[in-house]
C-alpha cells in the first residue's frame, strides 16, 4: 500500500498531538498520525496521577485526562489517526515505512514530517551495575505500565535508584498499593526529578532520598533478593566502607530517559551529543529541510505543557516549508550553552520572530540571571533565583534585538552570578 | 523406562541429544533450568575456534578442529547464524611475537588450515579500529562466530523434533543403580529410570559423577565476565580480535556478534560458587581496560547489557569424554570448558562412537529429519516477504519489541516449538525480543500479555527464567489486603 500525505507525524503522545492540531490550524488538511501504540496520548495514558496541564489549561489534571482534551480536538478535525501501527524506517526523501496488521506495508511519501517520538528508559546494563541477573529489575516506566495498565504488583519490597520524576512518581504509586518503599538512591547531590515531586512524592510518605549514594550490586539468582547502595566521592566513585546491604525484591531505575532517535537517524538527521535529540532550529526543523521534531524526541521535558507549547511549532514550520518559506543553511545564527548551561534548544535560529529558548543548566545555581550574549552584549536575560538540571528553563528573545547581530557569529547562552566578584559556583 | 538419559540441556547436552536421536532409542534429557542452554552454554563469547590455541595432542586440539569442520553444514541444518569472519591474535611486543609463533606452530600441528603472521600494516588494513601499536598478528580464517544459545536451543529443537524428550526444571538430586543394572534418576520433580545416562551437566558434571559413585574427577569454575555494546557499535572490528595468550585462557577479546551488536570480554575469576553468574565491578572495569589495549576507541558508554558465564575446568585439564570406571553405561563428557561450543558436535560424534563400542551398532531411524527451520525474522525480511507474512498471519503486523523490531508472529511461533519452554527470557533467546537497547522496558508486558494468552499462565505466575524468578508479584491491592500501610 502506497499514500501520500502533506504531514505525517510519528507518534500520537502529546507532543505529536499538539503539532497535528497546530499543522490542521495553519490550513494543512492532509495529515496524518502514526502511532505505534491502540490508543492515542502516548506515555500520558499511563500517567494516572495528577499534574499535568498547570500552564497550558490552568487546572491540574491527570495524564489521560490531559490527552483526552487534545484527542477530543483531534476527532473534531478529521485528521486521520493510524494506531497500531509502527513506523520502521523513515527516508531522507521523506517516504516513511510502516506496519500494522490491518494494512501489512505502508509506504507514505510525506512534504513534511515531524517526529515526535518520545524517549526511552536508560537500564541497568546501560549503568552496567554488576551482580547477578535476576527477576525484579525494572524501569520505572515498565512498572508504571504494569501497575496502571495491567493491574499488577512488580513487588513487595522497593528500592528505587535514581530520583527522575517516574521514580518518584513509582514511589507513592506503590506505597498507595501497600508496597513498601525502602529508600531512593541518587548519585549526584540533587535530585533529578521536579522539586514538587520529591516533597509530595517521598517526604508526604517518610521514604528516604539518599543524595550521593548509589546501587553497587545486585542479588540473587531467580528473583532479587537485595541490593548493595554505598555513598559515592565527588567523583561519584563508591566510597569503601560505606556499603550497606539492603534487602528488596525490586529495584526501579529511574536514571534518566533517552530521546528514540534511531529512526530519526536513519533519515540523515544531525543529532545534539548532549540533548540526545535532533539539532532544531526555532520551529524545530532538523537539519534535514521538512524534517522537523518535537517533545521528548528532541530533548527531554518535565512538564507535558511545554511539550504541547513545542508541537505548536512545529505546525508553523510544516506550513513555512510547505509554502517554500524555510530558511536554508546559511541563513541561521548558532545558539550555544556557555558557563552553568548543558544544552539550549533551537541550537540554530533564523530568527524573523521571537525566539522561545528551551535549556537545563549543568549544576545548581542560586540568585543570577541567564543571559544571552553576542560577544559581550546582552540580547536578553532573565533573573533565576535558582537553577537546577532538574527543572527546565526558558527565555525569550525578541525580534528586534537580533538586528545587526552577524550570521557567523555565535550567540551564546549563560549563567551569571548576581553578585559579579563572586563567582564561585554553589552546589 | 528410557534407553538414554542425558543429563543437562547445554550446548553438550543438546548436540548428543540431536545425534543420538538419529538411532532407535527412546532418548530423555534432564535439564535444571527452565531452558536449554540455562548454564555456560547461554554466556560464552560465541566464538567458533579455529584451533591452533589447544595443547598438540588432546582431546580438546582434536575435538575442537574436528568440530569447527562441521558448524558450516550444522548450522545450515539447524537455520542458524554462523560467519567465519576469521580470529586475529595480536602482537604488541617481541615477547608476543614469540607466542605467536608457538600458537601458529601449534595450529599446524592440531591440523588447522590457512593460519598466516601478518605484519602490522596487514593487520590495520584488515581493521583499522586496531590498536596502532600492533606488530604482528596471528590470522586464523577459519575461525568464526555464531549464537550459542540459538544454536543450543535449535539442537534441542531438532532433537525433540525427532522425538527425544526434554523435561525442564528437572534438576537431578540423586541417582541410584538398580538390580538389572538400570539406573533410578531422581529429579526435584520425578524419577526416571533409563539404562545409560550420559552427564552433561557442565559445571556440575563432577557432582553428577559422584552422585553416580564415580569422583575420578573434580570441576572448578572459573568465571568469565562480558559487556555487550549497541548494534551502533557492531562494525567496530569485522574479525574477532584476540590478546596475545596468558596462563588463565585466551585473554580478553572484541568481536562482532551474528546478530550485529559488539563483545568484549571474558576475564578468568576462579569462583567457588557453581552458580555464580554475577558479574564485578572490578571485572568489568578489568575487561573494558583490556579491551581497549586492543581497540582504543572502544566508547565507554553504549553498553548495553553485562553478563557472566562459568567454565567448567576440570582438574585432568583436558575435555573428559569416556565411560565412567564405575559403570560403563554411565559416559562423561564433562570438563567441557572453552573450546567447548566449537567442540560439541564433535563432542557428540565421540560419544556415539563411545555408545556404539559399548552397545554394538545402533539401529538407525528412517524418518530422522536434520533440518530445523529457525523463526523468520521479520527484520531481516525484505519488502515482498513482509507483505507476504502479514496478509498470511496479521499478528506479524504487529511489532511488540520495538528495539529489535520483533513482532507477536515470532513470538508466538516460539511458544508453539516441541520445547516446554514458557518464560520472558526463552522468547528472548529465541526471537531477540527484549534483547535491544531497552532491554525488555517497553516490551515485557506486552509479551507477557501473549504468554498469558497462548499457555493460559496467569500473569502473576509468569517467570523471567523458571524457579522463583516471578515478575509481577500480585495484582494490584493484593499487598492492600495483606495490611498494607494505607
Ligand atoms: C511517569 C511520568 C510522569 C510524568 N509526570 C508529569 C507530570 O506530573 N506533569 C507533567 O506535566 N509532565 C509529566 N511527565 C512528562 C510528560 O508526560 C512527557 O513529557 C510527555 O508525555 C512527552 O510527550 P511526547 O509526545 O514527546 O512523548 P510520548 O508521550 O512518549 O509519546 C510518543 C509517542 O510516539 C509513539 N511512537 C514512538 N515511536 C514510534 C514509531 N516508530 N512509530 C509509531 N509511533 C511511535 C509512542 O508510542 C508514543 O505514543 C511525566 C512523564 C512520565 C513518563
Ligand atoms: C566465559 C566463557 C567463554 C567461552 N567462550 C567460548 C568460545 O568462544 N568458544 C567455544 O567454543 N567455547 C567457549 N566457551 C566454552 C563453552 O561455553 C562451553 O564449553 C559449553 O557451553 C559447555 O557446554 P555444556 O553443555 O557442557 O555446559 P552447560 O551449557 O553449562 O550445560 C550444562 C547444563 O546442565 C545443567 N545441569 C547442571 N546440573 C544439573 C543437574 N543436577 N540436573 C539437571 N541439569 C543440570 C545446567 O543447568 C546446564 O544447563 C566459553 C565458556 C565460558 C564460560
Amino acid at each position: 500500500m502506497s499514500v501520500k500525505t502533506e504531514v505525517a507525524i510519528i507518534g500520537g503522545g502529546p507532543a505529536g498531538l499538539a503539532a497535528a492540531l497546530s499543522c490542521y490550524r495553519h490550513g494543512i488538511r492532509n495529515i496524518m498520525i502514526l502511532e505505534r501504540d491502540e490508543h492515542l496520548g502516548g506515555i500520558l495514558q499511563q500517567c494516572i496521577h495528577n499534574g499535568f496541564g498547570l500552564h497550558w489549561f490552568g487546572e491540574e489534571l491527570t495524564g489521560p485526562e490531559y490527552a483526552q482534551r487534545f484527542i477530543d480536538e483531534i476527532r473534531k478535525t478529521g485528521i486521520s489517526c493510524l494506531l497500531n501501527t509502527m513506523v520502521i524506517e523513515i527516508k531522507e526523501d521523506k517516504t516513511i515505512y510502516a506496519v500494522n496488521s490491518r494494512n501489512g506495508l505502508m509506504e507514505i511519501k510525506a512534504n513534511a514530517v515531524i517526529l515526535a517520538m518520545g524517549c526511552r528508559e536508560r537500564t541497568r546494563g546501560a549503568l552496567r551495575i554488576p551482580g547477578g541477573r535476576p527477576a525484579g529489575v525494572y524501569t520505572a516506566g515498565m512498572a508504571q505500565r504494569l501497575i496502571n495498565i495491567e493491574g499488577y504488583m512488580p513487588g513487595r519490597e522497593v528500592v528505587i535508584l535514581g530520583s527522575g520524576d517516574i521514580g518518584l512518581i513509582m514511589a507513592r504509586r506503590l506505597t498507595w498499593e501497600g508496597a513498601r518503599v525502602k529508600m531512593v538512591c541518587e548519585i549526584m547531590p540533587y535530585s533529578t526529578g521536579l522539586i514538587r515531586n520529591v516533597r509530595q512524592c517521598l517526604d508526604d510518605y517518610g521514604i528516604p532520598l539518599k543524595y550521593n549514594h548509589t546501587v553497587i550490586r545486585i542479588h540473587g539468582k531467580e528473583r532479587l533478593q537485595g541490593v548493595t547502595v554505598a555513598r559515592v566521592d565527588d567523583k561519584r566513585n563508591p566510597i569503601k566502607g560505606t556499603e550497606e546491604y539492603v534487602s528488596c525484591d525490586t529495584l526501579l531505575l529511574s536514571v534518566g530517559l533517552i530521546p528514540e532517535n534511531e529512526l530519526s537517524e536513519g533519515a540523515g538527521v544531525k543529532l545534539d551529543p548532549i540533548t540526545g535529540g535532533p539539532i532544531v532550529d526555532e520551529f524545530r526543523q532538523t537539519s534535514v529541510p521538512g524534517i522537523f521534531s518535537c517533545g521528548n524526541v528532541l530533548h527531554v521535558h518535565d512538564l507535558v505543557d511545554y511539550v504541547s507549547k513545542e508541537a505548536e511549532i512545529t505546525g508553523e514550520g510544516a506550513y513555512r516549508y510547505i509554502n517554500g518559506r524555510s530558511p536554508s543553511d546559511s541563513d541561521y545564527l548558532q545558539v550555544i550553552p556557555g558557563k552553568g548551561i548543558r544544552y539550549v534548544v533551537p541550537q540554530r535560529i533564523y530568527g524573523d520572530s521571537d525566539v522561545e529558548f528551551y535549556f537545563r543548566s549543568n549544576g545548581i545555581y542560586k540568585d543570577g540571571t541567564v543571559e544571552l550574549t553576542d560577544g559581550e552584549k546582552v540580547l536578553a536575560s532573565k533573573r533565576l533565583m535558582r537553577m537546577v538540571p532538574g527543572q527546565m528553563e526558558r527565555l525569550i528573545l525578541k525580534r528586534e534585538l537580533l538586528t545587526g547581530v552577524s550570521k557567523t557569529k555565535k550567540l551564546q547562552l549563560r549563567w551569571r552570578n548576581r553578585n559579579e566578584e563572586d563567582d564561585a559556583e554553589c552546589s | 523406562m528410557y534407553d538414554i538419559i542425558v543429563i543437562g540441556a547445554g550446548v553438550v547436552g543438546a548436540s548428543i541429544a540431536r545425534e543420538l536421536a538419529r538411532y532407535k532409542l527412546n532418548i530423555a534429557v534432564l535439564e535444571a533450568g527452565s531452558d536449554a542452554a540455562a548454564g555456560s552454554s547461554g554466556a560464552n563469547s560465541g566464538i567458533v575456534h579455529a584451533g591452533y590455541d589447544c595443547k598438540p595432542g588432546t582431546l580438546m586440539a582434536r575435538l575442537n578442529v574436528q568440530g569447527n569442520a562441521m558448524y558450516d553444514r550444522i548450522c545450515k541444518e539447524l537455520d542458524v547464524p554462523f560467519r567465519r569472519n576469521g580470529s586475529l591474535v595480536l602482537a604488541f611486543n617481541d615477547e608476543d611475537v614469540f607466542q605467536l609463533e608457538r600458537l601458529m606452530v601449534q595450529g599446524v600441528k592440531n591440523g588447522v588450515a590457512d593460519l598466516r603472521l601478518l605484519p602490522a600494516n596487514e593487520v590495520l588494513e584488515m581493521e583499522p579500529s586496531i590498536n596502532p601499536g600492533v606488530v604482528a598478528a596471528l590470522w586464523a580464517p577459519t575461525g568464526g562466530i555464531t549464537s550459542p544459545y540459538e544454536l543450543t536451543i535449535a539442537m534441542a529443537e531438532n532433537a525433540a523434533d525427532n522425538g527425544v524428550e526434554f523435561y525442564f526444571e528437572h534438576r537431578v538430586e540423586s541417582i541410584e543403580r538398580k538390580e538389572n543394572d538400570k539406573f533410578r534418576i531422581i529429579t526435584s520433580r520425578r524419577d526416571f529410570v533409563a539404562s545409560c545416562v550420559i552427564n552433561a551437566a557442565g559445571v556440575n558434571g563432577d557432582v553428577i559423577s559422584k552422585m553416580a559413585g564415580d569422583d575420578s574427577f573434580i570441576i572448578h569454575p572459573r568465571k568469565g565476565e562480558y559487556c555487550l555494546y549497541d548494534r551502533k557499535w557492531g562494525n567496530m572490528v569485522s574479525r574477532t580480535v584476540f590478546q596475545p595468550p596468558s596462563n588463565m585462557g585466551k585473554g580478553v577479546l572484541v568481536t562482532p556478534t551474528v546478530d550485529g551488536n559488539l563483545l568484549i570480554g571474558p576475564n578468568a575469576v576462579d569462583t567457588e560458587k557453581r552458580d555464580d553468574d554475577c558479574t564485578s565491578a572490578e571485572g568489568l572495569a578489568f575487561i573494558y581496560s583490556k579491551a581497549l589495549e586492543s581497540v582504543p576507541s572502544l566508547p565507554g558508554d553504549g553498553v548495553i547489557t553485562v553478563f557472566a558465564g562459568l567454565r567448567a575446568i576440570a582438574d585432568e585439564g583436558d575435555f573428559i569424554v569416556r565411560p565412567s570406571g564405575v559403570s560403563e553405561k554411565i559416559i562423561h563428557a564433562a570438563g567441557i570448558c572453552s573450546p567447548g561450543l566449537t567442540a560439541a558436535p564433535a563432542i557428540a560424534r565421540e560419544v556415539n562412537a563411545i555408545l556404539t563400542g559399548i552397545c554394538g551398532p545402533l539401529e538407525l531411524k528412517k524418518d530422522f529429519n536434520p533440518i530445523r527451520k529457525g523463526i523468520k525474522r521479520f527484520r531481516d525480511m525484505d519488502w515482498e516477504e513482509r507483505m507476504q507474512i502479514v496478509k498470511e498471519d496479521p499478528k506479524y503486523g504487529r511489532i511488540v519489541c520495538r528495539c529489535e523490531t520483533v513482532t507477536e508472529g515470532e513470538i508466538v511461533q516460539a511458544l508453539r516449538t516441541k520445547l516446554p519452554v514458557n518464560t520472558t527470557d526463552a522468547i528472548k533467546r529465541r526471537t531477540r525480543a527484549g534483547m535491544g537497547r531497552c532491554q525488555g522496558g517497553f516490551c515485557t508486558p506486552r509479551i507477557m500479555e501473549i504468554i498469558e494468552r497462548e499457555l493460559g499462565i496467569p500473569m502473576e505466575y509468569i517467570t523471567k527464567k523458571g524457579g522463583s524468578s516471578r515478575i509481577v508479584l500480585g495484582r494490584i491491592k493484593d499487598f492492600l489486603e495483606e495490611g498494607g500501610e494505607l
